[in-house]
């Protein structure tokens, strides 16, 4: 119990010390994982849309392998990205080993089927015809596209938050392939791993409770917004329309890891 | 009148099956054309190749007498097409009615203007900020028709746009419709399954069946004059014998069915027809009662079933065929039948209508 009260008290201290390398490192993780989610954003929406409206070949292999990919073991992603960023690798060339580009390029790996995923589906849950209806609108294939993203807008923050999510609180590939390089590529789930491997249990709750009220504090925003969102519909029970916002936060939340 | 849009050849398959097949079809400017047919006979498949959201196996779609292929969004930007859901996103009514506009790069003050022009015109104007969610679903399709109307749209389509409405809903809203198509003339095709739409509204009625055009034309010959067998069951025949003509002059034929002798005014030149008889236009009365008017063919017959509905009586008959009779509630139980009763059907020499058998039967094409 002791070492749970100094624990505290250490964390206390060091927040109150607004100390500089908390900082940089609390910005540095919001930049990886920030970077990395818009990735996998423009990434996964394009993937999920052709999954969801194409008729291809190998389609069923894709979406297991996207199904999967949501709860790919992130060492194994690393592992890859590492390979492939080694200096005697296929893009050792970039020298991007151990830079925060190589932990982004990782994270987006991991973000992007979650992304991926959920575009997917919500765009499956919409009525096939309402598609052939904002083609006969006059939509191109682009403005097709768009305006039913909007109809799944609530289920795509819900990605976004899932994504986020799976990006930031990720430590085994932003190790790997970051190094967690003091001043370079250490984040916070980087410096908690270390803090606690030299038994500075203080400093390690510290910044795990940053990294806690940093992730609460994104999904608040976008959790803000999608009810907005949802006030301004005043929508009455639509059942079997686009997947309910909430229960999409919560199967986001159990793919976090 | 010049075809504003037609399928030549036109063969959609699903898997190995052709569920459409279009030797030729010519929509011609300003007019309504209905289609019908039973479910399943390609309805959807072919307003959807009209609308260009499908393409053909085979076969090619013109606008204009020219090739549509290679600019389906470009025509896709000069048609409308309400379907049988409303289909309408999520967003209010009034920015769902401005979309199509906004696709078609129509500026805000003429998008407004005309929003604002349908939405009151279909009833609708109080709608204009709600969401769809909050609409019945005769509003949500007044919506629907407001949005096509709205884009002033060259070509018109309409798949089945009042089947999920209750009767009172689509009453109405078929008088708006036939209104709204009457004042802007716009060349329109209404695919339904049911024929008091075809009729109120088209100009012209195509019998799509199997994914053919079995008969084209106007409402009354369609209906009146059904070319085959099928098309005949199809638009509510439901009396179709097999007979003889045993002697002809004057426009009229003497026929011989199941020993019976038939009066018929007819055309018909084959030595052999089907009968076909409409079920409202037999009448019944009691055995041995005289029969006014001038109905020519009187048939003993035996009453096999009844079915009771509304305002009518369905009686099936056997008179050596079966035949089926129509009648008033009131007729029916003034005659006080009953299954097995013994009765008189009689009709009129020109209701019925003949198909010729032996000759192949075409469908009529203008």
């Amino acid at each position: 119990m002791d070492l749970v009260w100094e624990a505290l008290k250490d964390g206390v201290r060091l927040l109150a010390h607004n100390d500089e390398d908390v900082y940089s490192i609390t910005i540095r993780s919001l930049y990886v994982s920030g970077v990395a989610t818009v990735i996998s954003l423009v990434l996964g929406i394009g993937a999920g849309a052709v999954l969801a409206f194409r008729r291809f070949p190998g389609r069923l292999a894709v979406l297991t392998l996207v199904n999967t990919g949501m709860g790919f073991p992130p060492v194994v992603i690393g592992l890859v990205v590492a390979i492939l960023l080694w200096r005697s690798g296929p893009l050792g060339e970039l020298h991007w080993i151990y830079t925060t580009r190589a932990m982004i390029i990782a994270q987006a790996v991991i973000a992007t089927p979650v992304i991926t995923g959920f575009t997917a589906a919500s765009l499956a849950s919409l009525d096939p015809r309402l598609r052939l209806q904002v083609y006969a609108l006059g939509a191109s294939r682009l403005q097709m596209l768009w305006l039913l993203l909007q109809e799944v807008r609530l289920p795509l923050l819900a990605a976004l938050m899932a994504g986020f999510g799976a990006a930031i609180s990720e430590v085994g590939a932003s190790v790997m392939v970051g190094g967690n390089i003091a001043g370079q590529t250490r984040v916070l789930t980087g410096a908690i791993l270390l803090e606690q491997s030299r038994g500075n249990f203080g400093p390690a709750l510290a910044l795990g409770i940053i990294l806690l009220a940093l992730m609460i504090s994104v999904n608040a925003l976008f959790t803000w917004v999608q009810i907005g969102v949802r006030d301004r519909q005043r929508a009455e029970a639509s059942p079997g329309r686009a997947p309910d916002a909430a229960t999409m936060t919560s199967a986001g939340a159990l793919l976090r890891r | 009148m010049s075809a504003k849009l037609s399928a030549r050849d036109v063969v959609v398959r699903r898997g190995a099956r052709a569920v459409l097949d279009l030797p030729a079809l010519d929509v011609e400017s300003g007019e309504t054309l209905a289609i019908i047919g039973p479910n399943g006979a390609g309805k959807t498949t072919l307003l959807l190749q009209l609308a260009l959201l499908e393409r053909p196996a085979e076969g090619e779609v013109l606008y204009d007498g020219a090739p549509a292929r290679g600019r389906e969004l470009a025509l896709r930007r000069r048609m409308a097409v309400v379907f049988q859901q409303p289909l309408l996103l999520d967003r209010t009514v009034r920015k769902n009615v401005e979309t199509g506009m906004s696709l078609r790069r129509i500026g805000g003050g003429e998008r407004r203007r005309r929003a604002e022009a349908w939405l009151a015109r279909f009833d609708v104007a109080h709608l204009a900020d709600r969401r769809p969610l909050a609409l019945s679903g005769g509003e949500a399709q007044r919506v629907s028709l407001a949005r096509a109307f709205a884009l002033e749209p060259e070509v018109l389509l309409l798949d089945e746009p009042f089947s999920a409405l209750d009767a009172p809903t689509r009453a109405g809203l078929i008088e708006d419709l036939a209104a709204a198509l009457a004042d802007t003339r716009t060349t329109t095709v209404l695919v339904t399954h049911d024929h008091d739409e075809a009729a109120r509204l088209g100009d012209r009625v195509g019998v799509l069946i199997g994914g053919r055009i079995r008969q084209i034309g106007r409402p009354a010959d369609v209906f009146g004059e059904p070319a085959d067998a099928e098309v005949a069951a199809f638009v509510g025949v439901e009396t179709i014998v097999p007979a003889e003509v045993i002697a002809r002059g004057d426009g009229m034929l003497t026929l011989s069915a199941a020993g019976h002798q038939l009066e018929a005014v007819s055309a018909v030149t084959a030595a052999r027809a089907l009968v076909c008889l409409r079920p409202e236009d037999v009448s019944l009365s009691a055995p041995g009662e005289r029969i006014s008017g001038s109905a020519r063919n009187k048939l003993p017959a035996r009453v096999t079933r009844i079915t009771l509905t509304g305002a009518d009586a369905r009686v099936e008959l056997d008179c050596g065929f079966r035949l089926v009779a129509r009648i008033t509630r009131r007729s029916f139980e003034d005659l006080g039948l009953r299954e097995g009763a013994e009765t008189v059907a009689s009709f009129k020499a020109t209701a019925v209508h003949l198909i010729p058998v032996g000759v192949s039967a075409r469908a009529e094409t203008h």
